[in-house]
């Protein structure tokens, strides 16, 4: 369930893919965060990431959760970007048996779930097949 | 700090116990485990459990459940590490009596989970991911541990049948533990050809949706010897440990990391290492996960946790027995009661008290407890004295 | 002078064939790819709307043209399939594409015109100098009523344009817009699908507008249809543009490269649009190019577009219009088609 505030909060990353790069080590955070994880300091410059990467596992979805029940199945995957950064979507337009660990993926816009018949629609990031 | 005995234990037949409300299953358990230590009051209490707020509405569980067991006006508090929260709160109720605080500490762990729907209970154990980089594009917990799993059978050869067989082995084991809440015996072609829920884990890959509580009375040793009834078991090793919440920003998924952390802190406080361990109870949410777990304990090396079950080390007989209780796969999985569990069973053990299922001359067990895909991880090490 | 200055197209993956609908109602494959000049349509995917679409055209028009989103003043949507009744479809798109928030905002409807609409008012808005560049999508997921002729040719599909006076790769020379009110096919507020009125929609709306608006245009700029290399005429189907244009004096090969929709299927307000994207994936520097959109209810808008030597520069920075037609294709049968486009009655 996504509240509007709690929606709109995550739009620079769901829409932009916006990540916090640390300003000391250079390590890279999506979603951004307050303190480097890797060296404790604190400040960041806003980056996006990059579109293209790679699936590095995933499984089909069979038994969703309720607000997913018109999607299934569905796959989601850990897709590494092509900075190294790691992210964790569905993966669209792709049959089950397409799914392979390496394939080449890229970013795409797409509808993630609608709450209900009159609730917001929320949108955000999935990797489709690179062709 | 001194050292700390369990004299208690109390554990209650597990299932969907439509006739008893969460209070009600967690004073069974509680007074269980206080007649077990034979003790006339207690001094503070712990309560595991997860998410009684999304399960049946209520919060508060300390303060309620010390007036429904009728020990108010003691220190009662809950305890939440998701599906460590029983874990947790044993380490709390540790603490507090090795560091002098109390003398006798009621932990106990309970989750009711069959007051909402299979939909709302997906939706309150989601709450243990990452809500809006891993829950938001719709994964579910089988989800996440099958993306580990593809990941563990890539990288290291394991192989489906491998990971059924930790269903085959913990059913098996599950039958001869009255506690648990499947009594019967699967198959590896019944685990592999059963409905598929996240590929590729199947539903005899996951564990139940589960009511239940457990409970432990601790006190300092020293009392424990004036008063015991019962062969005395200590607390030798207490951690705990954390790792990235969500599975895509740690650097291994096939490991957990924080399961390692845990048994490496617990292990030098307890001054023994894996082989010295006769017995584990660990975290079998999904039947990977008990692959991924004997790994991170070093019970194994790593990659070969599929062929260390396949090849029947880690059975009743075996070489290191893992889930003789049945694991959360038979015995079931309150969330919040688990952590508390696995202590009675290795307690029951340590007492020589495990009956069809004992693990003949135990001196010293395991209990890992984790939450969520291993965020979280508790491990103690129980010795008998 | 002012033209387009990045362009890109959007399409799903996803098509079904006439023949797999035939199927379903028992009609006849043949006689409707006949009739209707079709064979196939684009079907969006469930997660794929007019927002999801707009965004990736962007996306692709932003690669062409090369500027910073930010300089963009104005983001406007054409569609008659907006995923908010009330809630503008521009708003995500400027927020995914980093245009917000010194924007102008809105969203327009015109039966299948309303792609061309956002062009010319954004067009007009660079024109007068009031900023330096803006964006107009036409895009659509349109429905069509189950059994109805419709639903063989309601398609999916999304184009975008960047207008501004620098870098520009076609100016546009003229526009033109006739509109009447003609009740040829519409949409009642709450009502799921569009009615229409049969043999109405032909002379009297679709060709009536089309020509008047290309006989105008025409007129105006002092040109003959032999002047023009490409033209494209909205395409509900594949014949009505052929008939249309022949009327007008063009020949087939002019029609040629714009007409999609015997393999794509109307993309309602994309329609003209992304016949217009394809025609500039191929354009060469100095050819004309006639466009007249065609709305119901009804109205058309005609643009005539002069092609610069910068064109060469940008067709190959993002996918042509006939790589996201062409390749990729997973044909569907008529369940997944249903499910996709939620005709199924699910649980409460």
């Amino acid at each position: 369930m996504s509240t509007s505030a709690r929606y709109w909060r995550e739009i620079p990353q769901r829409y932009r893919l916006e990540a916090g790069q640390c300003e000391k080590c250079g390590a890279i955070w999506f979603p951004p965060r307050l303190v480097c994880k890797q060296c404790g300091n604190r400040s960041f410059k806003t980056i996006r990431l990059p579109e293209e990467g790679v699936v590095k596992t995933f499984t089909v979805i069979r038994v969703p959760p309720t607000d997913f029940a018109d999607q299934t199945p569905y796959a989601i995957g850990v897709v590494e970007l092509s900075n190294g950064v790691a992210v964790q979507c569905q993966i669209g337009d792709c049959s089950p048996d397409e799914l392979k660990t390496g394939m080449p993926v890229r970013i795409e816009f797409r509808k993630v779930k609608e709450e209900g018949e009159a609730g917001i629609i929320c949108y955000g990031y999935k990797a489709v097949p690179q062709r | 700090m001194r050292d700390v005995a369990v004299i208690g234990i109390g554990m209650m037949k597990w299932g969907e116990l439509w006739e008893k409300s969460l209070r009600t299953i967690f004073v069974e358990a509680a007074l269980k485990a206080i007649d077990d230590a034979g003790v006339d009051h207690i001094d503070s209490m712990y309560v595991g459990c997860m998410s009684s707020g999304l399960f049946v509405g209520q919060e508060h569980l300390g303060a309620l459940l010390a007036d429904y067991l009728g020990v108010a006006p003691i220190p009662a508090v809950r305890v939440e590490s998701a599906c460590a929260s029983g874990g947790a709160a044993f380490r709390q109720g540790f603490i507090e009596v090795a560091s002098g605080m109390s003398e006798i500490v009621l932990v106990g762990g309970v989750e009711k989970m069959t007051d909402v729907t299979g939909g709302g209970a997906t939706f309150a154990l989601s709450t243990a991911a990452d809500q809006e980089y891993e829950v938001y594009n719709g994964v579910t917990f089988p989800g996440l541990y099958a993306m580990m799993a593809r990941a563990h059978m890539e990288r290291y050869g394991t192989t489906r049948k491998q990971i059924a067989q930790v269903a085959v082995k913990n059913h098996e084991n599950g039958c001869k533990n009255p506690h648990a809440q499947y009594q019967m015996k699967v198959t590896v072609d019944q685990v592999i050809n059963s409905v598929m829920v996240a590929d590729p884990l199947t539903i005899l890959d996951c564990s139940p949706i589960t009511d239940g509580a457990a409970a432990v009375v601790l006190c300092p040793l020293e009392l424990a010897k004036k008063i015991a009834k019962k062969p005395i078991v200590k607390v030798a090793g207490s951690a705990a440990a954390t790792d990235s919440i969500a599975i895509h920003q740690r650097k291994d998924i096939t490991h957990l990391a924080a399961a390692e952390q845990a048994a490496k802190m617990a292990y030098k406080m307890a001054n023994v290492g894996p082989s010295d361990i006769d017995l584990a109870e660990v975290h079998d949410c999904f039947t990977i996960a008990e692959i991924c777990a004997i790994e991170a304990l070093g019970f194994v090396e790593r990659g070969k946790g599929g062929a260390a079950t396949e090849a029947g080390e880690t059975a009743l007989g075996g070489r290191i027995p893992i889930n003789t209780s049945g694991g959360l796969k038979s015995k079931g999985h309150p969330v919040g009661a688990t952590g508390v569990a696995q202590i009675c069973e290795i307690v029951t053990q340590l007492r020589n008290d495990a009956g069809e299922r004992q693990v003949k001359g135990a001196k010293r067990g395991l209990a890992q407890n984790m939450g969520g895909t291993c965020a979280s991880c508790t491990v103690h090490i129980l010795e008998v004295v | 002078m002012a033209g387009i200055v990045g362009y890109g197209a959007y399409a799903p993956r996803y098509r079904i064939k006439v023949e797999e609908i035939s199927k379903v109602w028992g009609t006849d494959a043949e006689s409707y790819k006949r009739g209707l000049q079709l064979k196939e349509k684009s079907v969006p995917a469930p997660d794929q709307d007019t927002i999801t679409m707009s965004v990736e055209a962007a996306k692709n028009a932003l690669r062409r043209a090369r500027i910073d989103p930010k300089k963009i003043g104005a983001v406007y949507i054409g569609s008659e399939s907006h995923p908010y009744a009330v809630k503008p479809s521009g708003t995500v798109v400027g927020e995914a594409i980093g245009a917000t928030p010194d924007v102008h905002c809105a969203d327009f409807e015109f039966a299948c015109k309303a792609g061309s609409e956002a062009m010319f008012v954004a067009l007009g808005l660079v024109e007068a100098g009031k900023m330096e560049y803006a964006l107009a999508i036409g895009a659509d997921t349109s429905q069509g009523a189950p059994s109805d002729a419709l639903e063989y040719s309601t398609a999916a599909g999304a184009a975008a344009f960047i207008f501004g006076k620098t870098g520009v790769i076609a100016e546009v020379t003229h526009t033109f817009s006739y509109m009447t009110d003609t009740p040829d096919f519409w949409r009642r507020e709450y009502m799921h699908y569009p009615r229409h009125a049969g043999r109405f929609t032909g002379e009297p709306a679709y060709f009536r507008h089309i020509m008047g608006a290309a006989r105008a245009i025409m007129d105006m700029a002092g040109k003959k249809p032999q002047d023009f290399a490409h033209v494209v005429f909205h395409q509900p189907n594949g014949k009505f543009p052929s008939t249309v244009g022949k009327m007008l004096g063009f020949k087939p090969e002019q029609i040629e490269v714009g007409l999609l929709c015997p393999r794509l299927g109307n993309t309602y307000s994309g329609s003209s649009p992304m016949g217009l994207t394809a025609i500039l994936d191929v354009a060469k520097p100095g050819q004309e190019i006639l466009m007249v959109s065609y709305g119901s209810g009804a109205g058309s808008d005609a643009f005539i577009y002069r092609v610069t030597d910068l064109i060469t520069k940008v067709q190959d920075l993002a996918p042509k219009t006939v790589d996201y037609l062409d390749k990729n294709k997973v044909y569907i049968d008529y369940g997944t088609y249903a499910k996709f486009r939620r005709k199924i009655r699910m649980g409460e």
